[in-house]
């Protein structure tokens, strides 16, 4: 699948295309097939969303699964602080980006 | 040290308010990204992995206890309550909200820093020893050049658009504590014939094609040595790639030009210059100097450490070094706890600093590009004080120059250039390693980590060197050896095929185990390798 990403203009969170929305959990992203860059283009100019892209990523068992570790990342927080994390109380968190 | 005139404060107060008009119309979509990335980067302000990261300029590496309060406040304030300290002496925050921005940006300038020249393809922050103004043998105290050097390319409107970034070091001692040689220039202030002027060495760097700079003017008296580095930078900025980033650095156009050839264009340039009297006028630098005069010292001081505590007694062996003043010494702080992150400090243990600093230290702070931080006024009789205030802020650990004193770039943890995790390899490094006793038996082995080959983690440079790369998106590291950012610069070699995070600390076992059979007397690790060469290292690592 394909799903979009960016960061939020004012905080500079990551965030999701999730269909009616942006949201913090790349969980709730949604297939954008070839609508992303189409959609990227209408959001950054509505000022919701800067730097947008459109990135691979797969269904998993848990969930929406960016295809590169670096979006990964993003999705999770900094491994080396798990406090920072959108998991963190999960102990075993920063494994899921490998 | 040096304090702000009426024309730095206004130049940055300016600026604060030119930059908080640009965030507002930028919120306000009267500004569109393209428009303003330039105009933010100008500021400090990047966009990374997770957030923007506003990274403050700390000139020369040198800080007042107002200053590093008002760094410990801003991460309280407007971060997640912790600061980075980079390879650049200068300080990253993580998590910055571009409305917060300008609001920083004016707090900064309360206490006379920016976040000016922190980015951009202009000349970025001057560096300098650490010890500077404290060293024994420095021939003079580096910081007052440093400071012209400041003054000098600060919003230079000739050098504010150069082919690339640019990096100025100025030390003053003979043994090379800053990578002077790994400058885009280094100036090494010397003496002849009682006269102080600077060898200039061009052309250095890292990243994807590192240097050792050469040295192209062995002296230049310390009046000519602003329009020395003019020349310099006239020769680069009119003939250095702009059509290809990766060659845009000075270090390119002088190994492409040949050193002979780059060195006969600058000192035309400069013959030209001198007929134009654009020297800066002496009175400046003596301006500046009284600002690096030798604080008030008090004389007749004990030189005796009462070391009946051991582990005091192990961080004073470590971690305190001489200084030129009886009585005194000089307190390298490691930010490199064991198992921890290379560089970050929470506002806590920042404002702990700032306050030894002006308790114990003159009121004067250092950072320096190995990520640490520096006391460089302590009296002997209060470093036992300190190291217990240091000790109960996880401060004490006792690691300057050893395996455990690991360089690393924030690599893909943070940074959106990074290609793999800096950060957790250092922490497991540090964990294999980091017992007192196996640092001790190792020795002087100076390992730096980079997550991309834009090289800030200064792998080039390490005795021990790692460069993360990406695999197929998957996280691969390769290992260098011989690498010395030091006065014996060299430039580490690549093993051979890359591993995995796990297997790189493998290898790394095995390379330690070669130096540990083979090494001889007083040698350290980077000394045997470079007696024996690769090949033992390799033959242990790949069998």
């Amino acid at each position: 699948m394909k799903i979009l990403t960016g960061n939020d203009l004012g905080t500079g969170d990551v965030i999701w295309w999730a269909g009616d929305g942006w949201s913090r959990h790349v969980g709730d992203s949604v297939d954008v097939a070839d609508k992303g860059e189409e959609l990227a283009r209408a959001e950054e100019a509505a000022l919701r969303v800067v730097a947008p892209y459109v990135i691979d990523a797969t269904v998993t068992d848990e969930g929406v699964r960016p295809a590169h570790i670096k979006d990964r990342i993003r999705a999770l927080g900094p491994t080396v602080r798990p406090d920072l994390t959108l998991k963190p109380n999960d102990a075993d968190t920063g494994n899921w980006v490998i | 040290m040096y304090r702000y005139d009426s024309y730095d404060q206004s130049i940055v107060d300016a600026r604060v308010e030119e930059f908080r008009d640009q965030v507002q119309r930028r919120l306000a979509g009267q500004l569109t990204e393209d428009q303003f990335k330039p105009l933010r980067l100008m500021n400090g302000l990047y966009l990374q992995l997770h957030a923007y990261m506003l990274r403050v300029a700390i000139p020369y590496g040198t800080l007042n206890a107002r200053q590093m309060r008002k760094l410990g406040e801003i991460a309280r304030k407007y971060d997640k309550g912790y600061g980075h300290f980079t390879t650049r002496t200068n300080l990253q925050y993580n998590w910055i909200k571009l409305a917060d921005a300008p609001d920083i940006l004016a707090e900064l300038a309360t206490v006379e820093m920016h976040a000016i020249q922190t980015s951009g393809n202009c000349i970025r922050n001057i560096s300098s020893d650490q010890y500077a103004g404290v060293a024994a043998d420095e021939v003079a105290d580096p910081r007052p050049w440093a400071e012209l050097l400041r003054q000098w390319s600060t919003f230079h409107p000739e050098f504010t658009y150069l082919p690339r970034k640019f990096k100025i070091c100025v030390i003053a001692s003979e043994e090379d504590r800053a990578a002077m040689r790994l400058h885009d220039i280094g100036l090494k202030l010397v003496q002849r014939d009682g006269r102080i002027g600077a060898e200039v060495y061009a052309g250095g760097g890292m990243g994807r094609t590192p240097m050792v700079g050469p040295l192209i003017k062995d002296f230049v008296p310390e009046d000519e040595i602003v329009s020395y580095l003019e020349a310099c930078l006239r020769v680069y900025n009119r003939y250095g790639r702009r059509d290809n980033k990766f060659k845009a650095r000075i270090k390119i156009l002088v190994h492409e030009l040949g050193v002979e050839e780059y060195k006969r264009q600058v000192e035309e340039e400069f013959a030209h210059m001198r007929t134009l009297g654009l020297n800066p006028p002496t009175e400046e630098l003596d301006r500046i100097r009284p600002y690096f005069a030798n604080p008030a010292y008090e004389q007749g001081l004990s030189d005796e450490i009462d070391r009946s505590d051991p582990a005091f007694a192990l961080w004073v062996d470590r971690q305190v070094a001489a200084h030129k003043q009886p009585g005194y010494a000089i307190v390298n702080i490691s930010l490199k706890p064991r198992g921890g992150i290379p560089g970050d400090a929470s506002a806590e243990q920042i404002e702990l600093v700032a306050d030894l600093a002006e308790r114990y230290s003159i009121d004067e702070l250092r950072v320096t590009h190995a990520q640490n931080l520096v006391l460089p006024h302590v009296k002997k009789a209060d470093l036992y004080a300190i190291w217990q205030k240091l000790d109960e802020a996880g401060l004490a650990e006792a690691n300057l120059d050893l395996i455990g004193d690991i360089i690393a770039c924030p690599g893909l943890d943070y940074c959106s250039l990074a290609n793999a995790r800096s950060i957790p390899l250092a922490q497991k490094l540090s964990d294999r390693f980091g017992s007192p006793e196996r640092q001790k038996e190792l020795g002087e082995l100076k390992l730096k980590i980079s997550g991309c080959i834009n090289a800030c983690g200064h792998h080039h440079a390490g005795h021990i060197g790692i460069l993360g790369v990406d695999r197929k998106g998957v996280e691969n590291f390769q290992l260098l050896l011989g690498g010395s950012g030091a006065q014996d610069a060299s430039l580490g070699q690549i093993t051979g095929p890359g591993f995995s995070e796990d297997g790189v600390v493998d290898a790394i076992e095995k390379v330690t185990n070669v130096y540990l059979a083979e090494r001889e007397e007083g040698e350290r690790f980077l000394d045997t390798y470079r007696r024996l060469g690769m090949k033992p290292f390799k033959e242990a690592i790949y069998g």
